[in-house]
């Protein structure tokens, strides 16, 4: 198995029709099984018409009833994709990935209320929510905004990470970031190891999926021995994550976490990615995960070599 | 993005909150004018810088004559402004506010603040108006009161008016309070800030409540839509370089190191900082080309980075993805042949391409060291930076 995605799933692509949604699906496509994981395209005015085959529907809700697709990806444009993650949860998909990066903060706010309030809605036919969700009950899980996406490898990939550096294994990658998401993954591959899923959870400071929803999912896969977390300054996810851990993880757990040398106040690329108040430093972070017994690493470059090291 | 106090003062007046009468001046004749047709007795000339602190660095003084008026603006304007938010060398003033004075009975602390865990906007208020909320926090948390709003029903006037009874505001000022918290909280979603803060929030002698100061930082993704804002933007205010790398669409951040570094991605550009400290270096800035990094984006990021004059040595580190190693390869070449650089250059490429990518460096005749793995690099750019 893996987390969330697999060869079986069905995708489809809100935002298909612009120049990043193109581009994107035509390599989601050409990756592992993604020709048949690929089932439809989601673009207003544009019903009827196809794009490499994939035929493209007006409405989300149109698109899961024709195509029995439960996964949306987005890579609408900042202004439009908060409204597009919220239609993807009206129409009660199961999965929303949301990629696209400069997303207004107070808009997020609004779609995370209006998840929450659905899952009151809907609480009492929860099936099993997670434990750290704030959308309890609520049939959607989200990741992103401003995130690379997933990818269980040689199965099916869902974003725009390089598919070709990945190979199928049993160890766990979550992160906050894309190409450091990329980096410990060819570390892992340096020591021989493969990937179950990778995650991007992304680098906006009010987001879906947390460091502790994927951990516990980790956790619970009987094809994930091991897990790397890869966190970076900003919030307090990595620390919530690292105390669950300590608590409940039945598998080793290793981290690193980026901007040890970011200066205070100062937003570092990333909209999520800064030091407010003293808090969410990188020295706070690895402090916290190493008390709840997790091996960190100062640096980004023995992330795999650590990894393999506490491999039972 | 940051603004002004008095700019600040301004969308809270929109908003309905009561700030003192007062003028923003760009030279010591208009501080005068202004005090002057403000009226009073007593005037407070406060310098406008985007950091806080300003009163310990000397930027506010009272003045209870026109001639102090004359005095304080004189010292104020154009003094390099040093406070903890500024770094040693400070920040020179050039704006100033000229306000009436007001008759302090007491001080209060407003914040407001996106919760990240909660996914709300928090309210934070206190009854230690006057000191740093970080402070408060650390030593007495307990006299600081949080409240999450919800977004549809907003901060209704019993919850508004709890907060104030909270902080200890006298029944008689209640009312006032919560037209402020309000306001303050209309501002804050209307405007879309990621931070507002009235510190300090007074209590004057006759009853009344006025925001004596007021800070906003606005969220810079949602400026698209919000022109009145982004015509607060003061460019005086913000690193040149900063700037400059905006222009181009790169996410740069100045620091104080002499190595330099080059890196795709914000998580990746952090570690590479990161590295370079942990092999005994320092960098010199922050700095994210972004996903698909052209040649002429490559060429003006290595603009950017020589623009240091303490710069020693520069290290590239590319982890292709949708950027192929073979393209960004290309655009260090060029970059390299077109700035003529003079310091050493390392180059850490992987991923798609890697291959094709190190044999243009290899091929260019250029003294580009090659790093296969981030610590390689590291240890590389810190050697060639000691000139070893």
């Amino acid at each position: 198995m893996s987390i969330l995605i697999d060869k079986n799933t069905r995708v489809m692509t809100q935002g298909m029709t612009g120049k990043v949604g193109q581009f994107h699906t035509t390599n989601c496509i050409a990756y592992a099984n993604g020709a048949n994981c690929f089932v439809a395209g989601v673009t207003p005015s544009k019903g009827g018409q196809s794009f490499e085959g994939v035929p493209i529907y007006n409405s989300v809700l149109e698109a899961k009833k024709q195509t029995g697709a439960t996964v949306s990806v987005i890579y609408v444009p900042p202004a439009y994709a908060a409204a597009a993650i919220d239609e993807a949860v009206e129409a009660d998909l199961d999965l929303v990935i949301c990629i696209t990066e400069g997303i207004p903060v107070h808009d997020m706010l609004r779609t995370r209320y209006r998840m929450s309030r659905k899952g009151m809605a809907t609480f009492s036919e929860s099936n099993g929510a997670l434990a750290k969700d704030r959308t309890p009950g609520c049939r959607t899980l989200l990741i992103g905004p401003n995130c690379p996406g997933l990818i269980t490898p040689d199965e099916l990939k869902i974003g725009i990470m390089p598919g070709h550096i990945h190979k199928k294994g049993r160890i766990g990658v979550v992160s906050r970031s894309g190409t450091l998401t990329y980096e410990a993954v060819a570390q892992l591959m340096e020591q021989g190891l493969g990937q179950s899923t990778c995650i991007g959870i992304g680098g906006d400071p009010v987001n879906g999926l947390k460091h502790l929803d994927v951990m516990q999912l980790f956790n619970n896969d009987d094809a994930t021995d091991a897990v790397v977390m890869v966190g970076e300054i900003g919030g307090s996810d990595e620390e919530d994550c690292a105390r669950w851990v300590r608590d409940n993880m039945q598998k080793p757990v290793v981290g690193f976490i980026a901007g040890v040398t970011a200066p205070a106040g100062k937003r570092m690329g990333h909209a999520g990615a800064i030091i407010s108040s003293g808090k969410g430093t990188a020295q706070e972070k690895l402090a916290v995960m190493e008390e709840c017994g997790i091996k960190v690493t100062r640096n980004p470059a023995e992330m795999g070599k650590l990894l393999k090291s506490v491999l039972r | 993005m940051k603004i002004h106090e008095y700019q600040g003062k301004e969308i809270l007046r929109q908003f309905g909150v009561a700030t003192p009468r007062g003028t923003a001046c760009f030279s010591v004749d208009e501080a005068v004018v202004a005090a002057q047709a403000l009226g009073g007795t007593v005037w407070v000339v406060k310098a406008q810088i985007h950091a806080g602190g300003r009163g310990m660095g000397g930027g506010v003084k009272v003045a209870r004559s026109l001639e102090e008026v004359r005095l304080a603006a004189e010292q104020i304007l154009g003094m390099q402004l040093v406070t903890h938010q500024t770094g040693h060398e400070g920040q020179r003033v050039r704006r100033l506010l000229v306000e009436e004075g007001a008759q302090i009975a007491r001080e209060f602390y407003l914040g407001m603040v996106i919760d990240r865990d909660a996914q709300r906007v928090a309210l934070l208020a206190s009854s230690e108006g006057g000191m740093e909320i970080e402070e408060v926090a650390m030593h007495s948390p307990e006299k600081i009161h949080t409240l999450r709003i919800d977004p549809v029903a907003g901060l209704s006037t019993d919850e508004a008016a709890q907060v104030a009874r909270q902080i200890g505001i006298p029944e008689a000022s209640v009312a006032g309070t919560v037209t402020v918290l309000q306001g303050l909280y209309r501002a804050f979603v209307e405007k879309e800030a990621m931070l507002a803060e009235i510190n300090p929030l007074v209590l004057t002698a006759d009853g009344r409540v006025l925001a004596l100061d007021a800070k906003f930082n606005f969220d810079s993704n949602a400026l698209f839509r919000h022109p009145e804002i982004v015509a607060f933007r003061d460019l005086d205010e913000e690193d040149p370089t900063e700037i400059e790398a905006s222009k181009f669409d790169l996410s740069y951040i100045s620091l104080d190191g002499d190595i330099a570094c080059l890196v795709n991605g914000a998580g990746l550009a952090m570690a590479t900082m990161d590295i370079i400290k942990l092999y005994g270096g320092n960098p010199a800035n922050f700095l994210d080309v972004g996903g698909g990094a052209s040649r002429e984006k490559v060429t003006e990021a290595f603009k950017l980075m020589l623009k240091n004059p303490n710069l020693k040595a520069i290290l590239v580190n590319i982890f292709g993805g949708i950027m192929k190693c073979d393209v960004i390869a290309e655009g260090i070449v060029a970059a390299v042949r077109e700035v003529h650089l003079s310091v050493p250059l390392v180059v850490r490429l992987e991923g798609t391409n890697v291959e094709l990518g190190k044999k243009i460096l290899a091929e260019s005749g250029l003294p580009i060291i090659s790093a296969s793995d981030m610590a390689e690099a590291a240890e590389r750019v810190v050697a060639a930076a000691r000139g070893m």
